[in-house]
């Protein structure tokens, strides 16, 4: 009994943050997906024009595949029930659809192969009253912002098919953002293991010193980090100066590739660092010993026992950094070229810029469902790690 | 043999990790009107500009509206959950505590994408309360974590002393529990205020030119036109959340004396 009123008090506790979390973090998410399918009555009730009008220029004449499709579409109209939504919203577009609507109809009822639509209308003749069946069909099927969003479309008989080669960047800063978060990794697993394991192997205060540099920019704002780098990195800035004061002459380290992943890179390697820190700590530190007593060169006793134990905090490390990498917005807008660009910034000019909320949404899901999948496989390992209850 | 290389390398690595802020720290304070070095001559130029120039003070005053806002609602709600997740009484608990840290790993822009899109049908469209509702998303994780953390240290059997000394359940929260988890709450509070200072990218999408935070300040002024504004903004930034910090600190050594 009071084992079921202490789950009620508990159920009372956790509510208001789940409800809270429930309308303002899943709902948005729930809203963003549904923003990524894109809603048209017309293509529903006009499937065949649609298809044909998506290969259209808008301002030549209606092509001869479109005309034959209205026709076939509006002869397989169960009813004028069926219709009405289509003539609706073209309405909302352009007046005069409901009279033109059924009339074409009326007209083509009852009757069998090609029909003369400019002779039923002469509207159909002009362009002006294709353009809104054309423009609300311009997304015909439920998933065409998300194979849009992979830079896929379906051809007209269904087939997914790759759009051609500069017609659209998608699946490049797809690409791009993989191969930017990939070298930041890196770069982090290649500056963080050895970190870690000199801060595993030291004591006292030089241990304390290190931990400190690592928590010291984990605290301080990303932005300002961001914008140290800036400063950092400008053509006269202090690195640049450093270069020339050595003779190797000035680089050019801001607005490009280098930038980001030095910048990056600096944002990240806690994430990287920490994770693997604790992992050598649990670490017995006489089994290197043990090797190298037993003949072992260092290198062979790091690869063969230090390696294998630590695998799992590198791991953990390498995931969450490179889970964060891919979703970066601020470090590559800010010190990043144009080429520099990651998913996040162009889901963001999608939303922001052009209003394009099918587009944002879809490429959204996109990231959402990797760093979903990246996030599960993490959880899955931090879970199983031994002696963690 | 490998010693002069490991300090070497830690020295590098440490310069790697800590220049930058070092660096960014003297350039508020400059008299020159570039964000470079060398430095001409000190000044408190840039410091009065920020909080002279409306668009900055303004953006100051968002950015502590927006904080106090984010904090007070974060800590609330994040405190409570954990005491209801504590001892895994419900069912899914697990499941609920992941649902609940999830923030942490979504995207910022795919968070954005959809709160814009939600808000503007829910009416919190460029307002206060939808920028402090956004900024609590992404701050409540962390005062979960923490109040958790500290509430996995009591010692229970505290607890149950003064329950068995006849204090009514509520009782013991408020006087043995609750004191006794309060480092951990006002961690979580610095936290959801650092947390809330520094975020840009959720103020993007939901906030409207009225509540331009400083850091969406930052952000547009070091793509437009970079001034060391920036650099004594982020003097203001780090300065501020040791303040915060160094408050909670200050607070939490005034309960461990007294306890």
């Amino acid at each position: 009994m009071s084992g079921l009123r202490q789950r009620l008090v508990a159920l009372a506790l956790v509510l208001p943050l789940l409800l809270f979390l429930g309308v303002f973090f899943a709902w948005p998410l729930v809203t963003m997906s549904a923003e990524a399918i894109p809603q048209s009555v017309v293509a529903r009730g006009l499937p065949r024009t649609a298809a044909a009008a998506a290969a259209w220029d808008r301002t030549t004449p209606p092509t001869e595949a479109m005309r034959e499709a209205l026709v076939a579409d509006l002869r397989a109209a169960p009813d004028d029930q069926a219709l009405a939504g289509v003539v609706q919203t073209l309405n909302s577009a352009k007046s005069g659809y409901r009279t033109l609507i059924a009339r074409t109809v009326a007209a083509l009822r009852g009757g069998e192969g090609p029909a003369d639509l400019a002779a039923i209308d002469r509207r159909w003749a002009d362009p002006a009253f294709w353009r809104p069946i054309a423009a609300e069909t311009a997304n015909t099927r439920p998933d065409a912002n998300l194979l849009a969003a992979l830079d896929l479309r379906r051809d007209e008989d269904g087939t997914i098919r790759s759009l051609p080669e500069g017609a659209s960047a998608n699946r490049r800063i797809l690409v791009r953002t993989f191969v930017i978060a990939g070298l930041v990794t890196l770069a982090c697993l290649l500056i963080g293991l050895p970190y870690a394991m000199l801060m595993a192997s030291l004591e006292g205060w030089r241990r304390q010193v290190l931990l400190a540099a690592v928590l010291l920019p984990l605290w301080t704002s990303l932005l300002v980090r961001t914008a140290a780098w800036f400063i950092l990195l400008q053509d006269n800035g202090p690195v640049n100066g450093l270069l020339r004061a050595v003779g190797i002459g000035a680089l050019p380290l801001i607005f490009n590739r280098t930038g980001v992943v030095v910048a990056m890179t600096h944002v990240l390697l806690p994430f990287m660092v920490l994770p693997i820190y604790s992992v050598l700590l649990g670490i017995p530190r006489n089994l290197m010993q043990a090797a190298g007593s037993m003949g072992a060169h260092p290198i062979r006793a790091f690869v063969e026992v230090l390696l294998p134990l630590s695998a799992r905090g590198i791991v953990a490390g390498a995931l969450l950094v490179f889970m964060a990498a891919i979703g970066y917005y601020i470090t590559p807008a800010l010190i990043g070229g144009p080429q520099d660009q990651m998913i996040s910034s162009i889901i963001a000019f999608y939303a922001l810029q052009t209003a394009n909320w099918g587009m944002a949404s879809a490429l959204g899901l996109v990231l959402l469902a990797i760093t979903i999948v990246l996030y599960a496989v993490y959880h899955r390992l931090s879970v199983d790690e031994p002696g963690r209850a | 043999m490998l010693r002069p290389v490991r300090l070497v390398f830690g020295l590098l690595a440490t310069l790697f990790l800590l220049a930058p802020l070092v660096a960014i720290l003297p350039l508020g304070f400059t008299a020159s009107l570039f964000l470079e070095y060398p430095i001409p001559a000190l000044s408190l130029r840039w410091m009065t500009e920020l909080f002279t120039a409306e668009i900055w003070r303004r953006s100051i005053v968002n950015s502590l509206i927006v904080g106090a806002g984010t904090t007070l609602l974060a800590t609330v709600l994040g405190t409570l959950a954990a005491l209801g997740l504590r001892d895994r009484l419900l069912p899914l608990s697990g499941i609920v505590r992941i649902f609940c840290l999830l923030p942490m790993v979504v995207p910022a822009v795919v968070m954005g994408v959809g709160m814009q899109v939600l808000f503007v049908r829910l009416g919190l469209a460029n307002s206060y309360l939808g920028v402090i509702v956004a900024h609590t998303v992404v701050a409540v994780p962390f005062v979960l974590v923490n109040v958790s953390a500290a509430l996995a240290g009591i010692d229970r059997r505290v607890e149950r002393a003064a329950a068995s000394l006849g204090a009514a359940p509520a009782t013991v929260l408020r006087t043995v529990t609750l004191p006794l988890a309060l480092p951990g709450i006002l961690s979580g509070a610095v936290f959801a205020f650092a947390t809330s200072l520094d975020e840009v990218v959720l103020t993007l999408f939901v906030a409207g030119p009225n509540q331009r935070t400083l850091a969406r300040q930052m952000f547009s002024t070091i793509r437009e036109n970079i001034s060391p504004a920036i650099a004594a903004a982020a003097f203001l930034f780090i300065a501020g959340t040791v303040l915060v910090a160094g408050a909670a600190l200050l607070v939490r050594g005034r309960l461990s004396a007294r306890g």
